[in-house]
């Protein structure tokens, strides 16, 4: 498989407070594929995805060193603004948060912020960021309705069509069908598929199955240490260490 | 398996949950027949002179059946337009300063206004009295007393009302508004202004419309302020508001001017239960949209 770098992760450790969450993390993501971070409660998968789009600033007293790169690009230097470096890394919650506003006004709410569209265009825009989400059939005749009175399923895929609309290169999901049910669930993976072609996309989930499904690498995360990380095949195949064998296979975790 | 007839200990509990019920029920009921009770009164005092002519015309000296509150009514509105446009603005932008800061001196601010809104409102008018009205009187004899300084002191004590509301209404606006906005890269003026603020909007809306209610009724610091008027004036000048109006009518010796006080009092909370009723239809209107 041909593949491109596209975020670069040197000795990354993470602290709150004097509390170390990350130790040393250090892999390369592949560009238009998906990853995926596994691992029990509290290993630090969810921080590590909250570095790569600076999430993390707004928390007071933590602390990152080492260094992560997007297409070469140090996102931690100087002349990077946190507003440009989010809208190339995009990102989906666990509970789906649709704005206050009409299903329209969610979607085109980043490319008003960022000046992408306006008028026509912007109308061209959103209906293709809601076809992108596979929501289009189901919202098209209730635009200017409530983005409240859909439903989980509908919002999570809102929420993806926002964040398609500021034409992300990377988007991260931090356990995007947790709060969903199995039907919803299986429609924002194929969704997630289709989504590859495009983007790098890189989740976080606590459901196995998903990540074997889904993902072409894999991340094994344990205590803030990165365990292991390769391809999803040797991962769940033939892990190499054998804590990844005992969480894989269910003996903790 | 486990018995499924009723031990001593669960009927106990049985008795205790109604009883506690009951308790509960009662205080709330007691709780809502005051406020009814004053309602009723009111209304069964004030109806007598609450009939159009009395929200068209001036008091009337001679004949004081003959009179009406009109120019109060006006008064009392164009006070607390007043009041709204001063407070209104100072008391969201630092109520937002609050939300989002948290410094020395953003505690010495908090610390302040719960002082400020602590202080009894005849001092505030005496404030005003001594700042404004008193050494514009010693330049200009004979003027001084205004509408618009009457407002300005209902909007000071307001001030604090609307600066703890939206304090705390932005603060139950849950983090992840925050994130989901922060992670499009909207930067953060823009988030507070079209995502957190208008979510926060209704619980906003409903505490100035509180702090308006408040206020509406405060007779001491108008009386340093706006003087009161038996004619309809400018709002440069000394105006006529209701709670002063009520004041008026109640301490006459005139009997019929002690009973159009009632419907003075009457038409006070009507306007406060319209502002608050209006207030609940339009955020629930831009629910909806």
């Amino acid at each position: 498989m041909q593949t491109t770098t596209c975020v670069t992760v040197q000795n990354v450790s993470f602290w709150y407070g004097s509390n170390q969450a990350l130790f040393d993390i250090n892999m390369t993501i592949p560009q238009h594929a998906v990853t995926a971070f596994i691992g029990p409660s509290g290993c630090g998968k969810s921080t590590f995805l909250r570095c790569l789009n600076r999430m993390n600033d707004r928390i007071d007293g933590s602390k990152m060193m080492g260094k992560i790169e997007l297409s070469g690009q140090d996102i931690r230097d100087r002349s990077v603004s946190v507003e440009a470096l989010r809208r190339t890394v995009g990102m989906v919650f666990q509970k789906p948060v649709p704005f206050p506003m009409s299903i329209y006004d969610n979607v085109a709410f980043g490319p008003r912020t960022h000046q992408l569209a306006r008028g026509r265009a912007l109308d061209e825009l959103v209906e293709k960021c809601l076809i992108d989400a596979a929501l289009w059939d189901e919202v098209k005749d209730k635009l200017k309705s409530s983005a409240m009175a859909l439903s989980g399923g509908q919002q999570q895929r809102l929420c993806i069509a926002r964040t398609l609309s500021v034409s992300p290169d990377v988007i991260l999901m931090d356990e995007p069908c947790s709060a969903l049910d199995p039907n919803s669930t299986h429609r924002i993976e194929e969704l997630i598929t289709r989504l590859k072609n495009e983007y790098t996309v890189i989740i976080v989930t606590h459901n196995l199955q998903q990540a074997k499904r889904i993902s072409d690498m894999t991340g094994f995360f344990l205590r803030g240490e990165l365990v292991e990380f390769g391809s999803s095949e040797t991962v769940f195949g033939t892990p190499a260490r054998k804590e990844t064998d005992d969480y894989i296979n269910g003996r903790f975790g | 398996m486990t018995s499924l007839a009723s031990t001593p200990v669960l009927f106990q509990r049985r008795v205790l949950n109604a009883l506690f019920q009951a308790l509960c029920g009662i205080c709330a009921i007691i709780a809502i027949a005051v406020l009814g009770y004053v309602l009723w009164f009111l209304f069964r005092q004030g109806i007598t002179y609450f009939k159009p002519s009395f929200f068209t015309r001036l008091p009337d000296n001679v004949n004081p059946a003959l009179g009406g509150i009109k120019h109060s009514i006006l008064g009392s509105v164009n006070i607390l337009g007043i009041a709204l446009s001063i407070s209104i603005p100072i008391g969201i932008l630092s109520g937002i300063y609050q939300a989002e800061s948290n410094g020395k001196l953003c505690q010495i601010v908090r610390f302040l206004t719960d002082v400020l809104n602590g202080i009894p409102s005849i001092v505030v008018g005496l404030f005003i009295y001594a700042i404004w009205i008193l050494p514009y009187a010693q330049k200009h004899p004979g003027q001084g007393y205004s509408g618009i300084a009457g407002g300005a002191a209902l909007g000071i004590m307001m001030i604090p009302l609307v600066m703890r509301t939206t304090d705390e209404m932005l603060h139950l606006v849950p983090q992840s508004l925050w994130d989901a906005s922060l992670a499009l890269g909207t930067p953060r003026w823009r988030t507070m202004l079209f995502v957190v603020l208008p979510s926060a909007r209704n619980g906003i809306v409903t505490g100035i419309m509180l702090a308006l209610a408040r206020v509406a009724g405060e007779t001491a610091p108008l009386l340093f302020t706006v003087l009161g008027n038996e004619f309809l004036g400018p709002i440069t000048g000394p105006v006529d508001a209701l709670p002063l109006r009520l004041y008026k009518y109640a301490t006459s010796s005139d009997p019929v001017q002690n009973a159009m006080a009632w419907s003075t009092a009457l038409t006070l909370i009507l306007i406060i239960l319209i502002l608050s009723i209006l207030a609940r239809f339009l955020t629930r209107a831009g629910k909806r949209s």
